[in-house]
């Protein structure tokens, strides 16, 4: 996936001027910067979930195995399939059950489900919560802790195989252990999925990344591999962001 | 690090830990100038006071490193921080050997000085100054984030080099001369090999002052690297 000279705007603000990525394949690609630097939006761009809001605006062009996301005809309901989204704070539907919330998305997109027990078992243990979950899959998703909903809201995700998966603050509204299995499992769905995070977190960053891109006023400043943006940033503003030396 | 932390603590932290290696720097400096005083000067009592000085050097060091590992835990530093915190601890281990060759140096003046004097010193306080020098300009370099400043005092290591060689091949006709005279030699030669070795943790401290300004690892290159 590669955004190509990317705009986004809220009615005249121009939240994103002009950024241009690409997020190597079956990677993990971090996105920092300070609030309001564009980082959420621009990953809302990449499953066309920035449109929804009203008076937003897209510009430019997002890179799907070579087809353009924005193309006219292109239907948004099916990049969404394709690219997953995981929110900062965990977002199961209260009263759904376990295994209803992972067939969730499936449901909505209306395509069949041939076998959805499968589907869950295989989501659920993709998102390493099945041996957590096997026996109360029809217990609520809000009976579970903040951690296991992170999860089972991956898992929801993954149950579309998409191809992409972007995650926004997923552990923010988490403890340190949950934190750390959220982390340990971004490690494992690299082997499989292209993974975006944006993330306050430096060194959550530093932590999961392969690559880490900093973003600020809508403009990327800098991306590189993660170790070296946070041993030697080229880029004075980056430098003095990491390093906490901000305005 | 022209701009300073959000974190006022933080900063001060840093600036802690610069003085304590400066102040250790100091020391050490100071050292090797009245190790060699001691030796040249024939004096006993300077020679113990470099030997007494040392657990203060010792002390620092220790001092200086749970300052940094604390500012590791504490902080998780990057960048420019990660940089200089790393440098910190490879740092103080270098002018603590320093320190370490200072009361070496101390200690043959202690031998020396209980035999009638070998010959006038004058290849050795020269050589003293050069070695001392490279000491203090990696320190400035240090001090100034100076990463060309830093490649000099590399430059200079050849001169120490030569220094010694000289020294070597005259001490060499005294023993050949009277066998009489090898004791206080090799105590002589020593002297120069201490010194010889101080010039070599002063170029690792320039080196280790290129890669915190610039990030850029010059170790291990040969010639090219000077």
């Amino acid at each position: 996936m590669a955004a190509h000279d990317l705009h986004a705007w809220f009615g005249a603000n121009e939240a994103l001027k002009g950024i241009t990525l690409a997020f190597p394949e079956t990677r993990v690609t971090a996105i920092i910067g300070p609030s309001g630097c564009g980082k959420s939006t621009f990953v809302r761009c990449l499953n066309r979930m920035h449109e929804v809001v009203p008076g937003a605006r897209v510009a430019g062009r997002v890179a799907l195995d070579g087809q353009d996301i924005y193309a006219p005809g292109v239907n948004p309901v099916r990049v969404r399939r394709r690219v997953g989204m995981v929110f900062q704070k965990p977002n199961p539907f209260p009263t759904m059950s376990i295994r209803e919330n992972v067939l969730a998305g499936l449901r909505l997109s209306g395509e069949p489900v041939p076998d959805p027990a499968g589907t869950v078992e295989k989501a659920l243990r993709q998102a390493a919560l099945w041996d957590e979950v096997r026996d109360v899959l029809k217990r609520t998703g809000s009976s579970l802790s903040g951690g296991q909903q992170q999860r089972l809201c991956i898992a929801r995700a993954l149950a579309l195989e998409p191809e992409v998966l972007l995650m926004d603050e997923p552990c923010s509204a988490l403890d340190p252990i949950a934190t750390a299995r959220i982390e340990e499992l971004i490690h494992e769905l690299r082997e499989r999925y292209t993974i975006a995070i944006v993330t306050h977190n430096m060194q959550q960053a530093a932590r999961v990344a392969d690559f880490t891109a900093f973003f600020y006023q809508g403009e990327l400043v800098e991306v590189d591999r993660t170790d070296v943006l946070f041993t030697h940033p080229n880029n004075r503003k980056t430098e003095d962001y990491i390093t906490g030396r901000f305005g | 690090m022209p701009l300073t932390h959000t974190d006022r603590e933080y900063e001060a932290e840093l600036t802690k830990l610069r003085e304590r290696i400066l102040l250790l720097g100091a020391k050490v400096e100071a050292a090797i100038a009245g190790a060699i005083r001691a030796v040249v000067e024939r004096d006993d009592v300077l020679a113990q006071g470099i030997l007494d000085g040392d657990a203060e050097v010792d002390r620092l060091e220790v001092e200086t490193d749970q300052l940094c590992l604390s500012i590791l835990a504490r902080r998780q530093p990057v960048a420019s921080d990660l940089r200089f915190l790393t440098i910190a601890l490879k740092l103080v281990t270098d002018l603590e050997r320093i320190g370490d060759l200072s009361v070496n140096i101390a200690e043959r003046a202690l031998e020396l000085n209980k035999e009638p004097a070998l010959k006038p010193y004058v290849g050795l306080p020269v050589m003293a100054q050069a070695a001392q020098g490279m000491v203090r300009e990696a320190l400035d370099a240090f001090v100034s984030r100076d990463a060309d400043r830093a490649r000099d005092v590399l430059g200079r290591d050849e001169t120490v080099d030569a220094y010694y060689e000289q020294i070597f091949r005259e001490l060499l006709t005294y023993m050949m001369e009277e066998p009489r005279n090898i004791y206080r030699a090799t105590r002589v030669q020593s002297v120069a090999k201490y010194l010889e070795r101080i010039g070599d943790h002063a170029c690792n401290i320039a080196e280790m002052v290129v890669f915190m300004v610039r990030g850029e690892d010059i170790r291990h290159r040969g010639a090219a690297s000077t």
